[in-house]
């Protein structure tokens, strides 16, 4: 996409596009009584005895993952189920690096993914891992490159911003990232899980915040409904169509910033299509863990994610946050 | 002759008013230009490694979008943030939030503090964690945090934080 007409074109038929465009499979599940599907993976030993991160473990954690979710147990086989058909589609990889070093998306995640996604047949120049600026990004140890020879790796503090704002319900007037509507042809999103001092959780849709120029106006009350508005604008509902959440480390309390004293390994991903369901599944295990810390529930804390909900209901449709109409598969 | 008592009493209450004026600004412009940052080897081990950063209230979120919002609450009036290492490997960032009044700066401390904290002779006062210490010093309030844990990691930090509180 490479012009505004086109960009506009795109977002007014976003909604249409997603039904035609999904391999996986989630309008089916919102159209029917069916299931979502959500892998939990989990690896106790990610983590070494010296706190640092076995990569290698990263890259299998992963492999099972996509297999679990796909039921392609060929690593290449599951890439190639998720990916777009056609050569030269753009794969954009969304990072979280907001809570700086200690609490963004993990390198070694990114590096596996990109691994991936290349021996799938995704040349390097058509991945680019992107988040809001260039600070977030280093944050997850990744260097800025904008060589096409190479995986791509910037902000939208380098393509910009639309000119033209995109509006959704009644609060979002955003302008959105240039990587996403003029660069990709669909979207990964990388989450890292996190409490959030205002909507509780941040995981799979609460990461779009990171596509908009101002997201510090979207954070009124506990961020509900603009998470879910956000996530409805077409062009996010269409292209961001897969997410890989980290939650190989995580803050049960204090975040969204790193708060070392709230730190924790899950050493888990959190796969999927669904973002309601994802966030909801991603919400549940943070309930869990502040329950054995002896912390308050969310709804206690003044602080509930209900933008899950929002998102999950007629008006919106993202995905489902019925706990029966979720398929939870944890290996 | 009674007008030239009042002439020098308003020469004299010029100078006073002009006076009290330049030692306001002068003292206005040190509060202004305090800079808490310990230089790189100012304390033993520690470099600093980045340049300070300054974000005023309504900045703030494009360095902590989402948790702003409480500073702000608390009356944050401007944020400045350096990043530091020590002995070349441990890596730390140092937060001075700027209140404006010590209330502010009492509720950001008390916001959080688990039963793993423990209380340091720091300022007015702060709680230290393992690989993080906050503390308060009049409308100043300093967090640092590490983003590692090592045996040397606590003492460090505190090292730090007492270079930090003295320049304060």
């Amino acid at each position: 996409m490479n012009n505004r007409r086109e960009f506009l074109k795109t977002t007014a038929t976003g909604a249409f596009l997603l039904g035609a465009q999904s391999r996986l499979g989630l309008a089916a599940v919102l159209d029917r009584d069916t299931k979502s599907k959500v892998v939990v993976a989990r690896d106790p030993a990610l983590h070494g005895p010296d706190g640092q991160i076995d990569e290698k473990r990263v890259l299998v954690l992963l492999d099972r993952a996509m297999a679990a979710y796909t039921g392609r147990e060929h690593p290449v086989e599951a890439w190639k189920h998720i990916l777009p058909q056609g050569p030269g589609k753009i794969i954009g990889l969304k990072t979280n690096g907001l809570g700086g070093k200690g609490i963004s998306t993990h390198l070694a995640l990114v590096l596996a993914v990109c691994e991936r996604l290349q021996q799938a047949g995704v040349k390097p120049g058509e991945i680019i891992v992107w988040d809001r600026n260039a600070r977030d990004l280093e944050a997850c140890g990744l260097t800025i490159n904008s060589d096409p020879s190479r995986v791509r790796c910037f902000g939208s503090d380098v393509s910009g911003f639309e000119d033209e704002p995109v509006t959704f319900g009644s609060a979002v007037n955003v302008k959105l990232s240039k990587i996403l509507t003029r660069e990709c042809d669909m979207v990964i999103g990388l989450p890292i899980l996190k409490d959030h001092s205002m909507a509780g959780v941040t995981f799979a849709m609460k990461n779009m915040y990171g596509v908009v120029q101002h997201p510090q106006e979207l954070h009124a009350g506990g961020c509900n409904p603009c998470v879910a508005d956000l996530n409805c604008i077409p062009v996010v509902r269409q292209k961001v169509r897969f997410t890989i959440g980290d939650a190989i480390s995580s803050v049960y309390d204090g975040g969204p910033g790193f708060h070392p004293e709230h730190l924790w390994q899950p050493n888990a991903l959190i796969v999927g299509e669904d973002r309601v369901a994802l966030d909801h599944t991603a919400w549940q295990m943070l309930e869990r863990k502040r329950a054995e810390e002896g912390m308050p529930t969310f709804e206690a804390a003044g602080r509930p994610p209900r933008y899950i909900a929002t998102a999950a209901d007629v008006e919106h449709k993202l995905g489902v946050d019925d706990p029966q109409r979720i398929h939870l598969m944890e290996i | 002759m009674s007008c030239v008592p009042c002439t020098s009493h308003l020469k004299n209450l010029t100078l006073a008013i002009a006076a009290i004026a330049l030692l306001t600004a002068v003292v206005g412009c040190k509060k202004a230009s305090i800079n808490p940052f310990p230089a790189s080897g100012a304390i033993s081990g520690w470099d600093k490694t980045s340049d300070t950063r300054v974000f005023a209230a309504k900045n703030l979120w494009q360095y902590i979008d989402g948790d702003a919002e409480q500073y702000i609450s608390a009356g944050v009036v401007s944020t400045s943030t350096s990043d530091y290492k020590y002995q070349g490997q441990l890596e730390a960032v140092v937060d001075v939030y700027t209140m404006s009044d010590t209330a502010g700066a009492s509720k950001i401390l008390a916001t959080g503090q688990t039963k793993d904290a423990k209380t340091v002779t720091l300022g007015d006062a702060g709680v230290a964690y393992a690989q993080s210490i906050i503390f308060r010093k009049g409308p100043s309030l300093v967090r640092i945090v590490a983003y590692e844990s090592t045996p040397r990691t606590q003492d460090a930090l505190l090292a730090l934080a007492h270079g930090v509180e003295a320049k304060l």
